[in-house]
């Protein structure tokens, strides 16, 4: 063999020539493809707040099933009537609030500092929806979501997502099954907003107890569930005083 | 000519049964208890593994004779990482609903014990053809037990497969559970994986008693 591989400056120029390259291949692939993954993350993002609100291709029982990307701009654009931003007591339209990331604002307000709240006004067949985001943690990573309620502060329907829960117990929670449980909860309790928590033996497997603040969990992901609740809170609390304002009993 | 000398036949076949990577090596048992609990999850990290596997040891053995010794498993493990980065990334652009399904097995693909166990033991010794069938036989091998183990979870623990309801519904008491069967709810929780694994460890060295230890 020509050169010594157990030679120190073969080490450290083969370590730095990989960094180069796998840097620059990773850097450029990334750069290429921003574009396309950003548009397809704003898709995702008007397909989970339409989904809260009802507006997806559901059939039966089965599965989620979003509106295709396709039409998604233009049903959002439809369906959704109005997208507010609450800074403190202001609350101006902004046509592009649903690119919020509530992960920031959360983190602002931590810190003391004034947030930007974004909350979704939608109109279908004669309803008004009042979407809010979720943003939370579950048991490995992030959780967030959206939250579709009336007037009467009774659940319309709710999105969840994840980033990493464990396959078959946690990530369960984007599910039909988990989903559909929410729809009709009130998040009212004694006339306190209160939100909605996950339940281990709540003896309503079925959840026909719609004001018990209660939905049945999931097997296995104990943690993951707590995390939905305190997500739920926790967003609930947000906009406690925007809630206030539109609640009508 | 046969495509696949007998030697060659053997690095595919062998890790199936004999020299399971599971099984007898035990390794990626962190995986097999992770994500067995639904069979769609076995199958799709079954079929990632099996990519990362088959690309990483050939690129790999391709590298085997400029790699320092001294920092090896520091460069097995960038290129496993540069892989599954690469394949995230393209899917996230052309095929979104599809990464989002594999999102959450990233992390699980690139601390998976029997990739950097194969490019460490056959990879960094043996040509690149060679390594590819080596890496896909360990992958399969990962795979069929992956899948065996999701198929039971899933069918003792929820009464489904693939999400399809087999036994009847459960909450409506219709099929089987009109007889008053009930889902072992201890087969979704991950140290029924671990029984499962064990049970098939058994069988199979009661066939092959070749496979039992000398004490």
């Amino acid at each position: 063999m020509a050169f010594n591989k157990e030679n120190n400056s073969y080490t450290i120029a083969f370590a730095a020539i990989m960094v180069i390259i796998v840097g620059s291949v990773l850097a450029y692939l990334a750069s290429a493809l921003s574009g396309k993954i950003a548009e397809n993350e704003r898709f995702e993002k008007q397909q989970n707040i339409l989904y809260a609100m009802g507006v997806n291709e559901n059939e039966g029982g089965g599965s989620v099933n979003f509106v295709p990307t396709d039409r998604v701009e233009a049903e959002f654009s439809k369906y959704i009537t109005e997208q507010l931003v609450i800074n403190g007591d202001q609350i101006t339209q902004n046509d592009e609030a649903y690119l919020i990331d509530l992960k920031k604002q959360i983190a602002s307000i931590k810190k003391g500092e004034t947030a930007e709240l974004p909350v979704f006004i939608g109109e279908k067949g004669g309803n008004k929806y009042y979407i809010i985001p979720m943003y939370g943690k579950g048991l490995w990573d992030a959780i967030w979501g959206f939250i579709a309620l009336n007037e009467n502060m009774v659940v319309q329907g709710v999105y969840f997502d994840h980033k990493s829960e464990t396959p078959g117990l946690g990530a369960n929670i984007k599910q039909r099954y988990f989903l559909d449980d929410f729809i009709g909860e009130s998040i009212l309790s004694n006339n306190q907003l209160k939100g909605i928590a996950v339940a281990k033996g709540n003896n309503d497997p079925e959840n026909n107890i719609k004001d018990d603040n209660e939905v049945d969990a999931l097997a296995g992901a104990t943690i993951t569930g707590n995390g939905v609740s305190a997500m739920i809170r926790e967003s609930v609390n947000l906009y406690k005083d925007y809630l206030e304002t539109i609640r009508v009993n | 000519m046969a495509l696949l000398s007998k030697k060659d036949t053997n690095l595919i076949l062998d890790p199936l049964a004999d020299n399971n990577p599971i099984t007898i090596q035990v390794l990626g048992i962190c995986s097999a208890l992770a994500i067995t609990a639904e069979l769609q999850a076995s199958v799709v990290m079954a079929i990632s593994v099996l990519f990362v596997l088959g690309v990483g040891n050939v690129v790999i053995s391709l590298l085997r004779n400029i790699i320092p010794t001294k920092i090896r498993i520091i460069v097995q493990l960038i290129v496993v990482a540069t892989l599954v980065i690469i394949v995230d990334q393209v899917l996230k652009a052309f095929a979104y609903e599809l990464s989002k399904t594999l999102s959450v097995f990233v992390g699980l693909i690139i601390t998976n014990c029997i990739i950097m166990g194969r490019f460490e033991a056959f990879a960094l010794g043996n040509g690149p053809w060679k390594a590819f069938l080596d890496g896909i036989g360990n992958a399969l091998g990962y795979g069929i037990i992956l899948i065996v183990v999701g198929f039971f979870r899933e069918l003792l623990g929820s009464g489904t497969l693939f999400g399809f309801k087999v036994f009847g519904d459960p909450v409506a008491k219709t099929g089987l559970y009109a007889t008053g069967y009930e889902n072992n709810g201890f087969m979704i929780i991950p140290p029924a994986a671990l029984i499962v694994v064990g049970i098939i460890i058994w069988v199979q060295r009661s066939r092959n008693r070749a496979l039992i230890e000398e004490n």
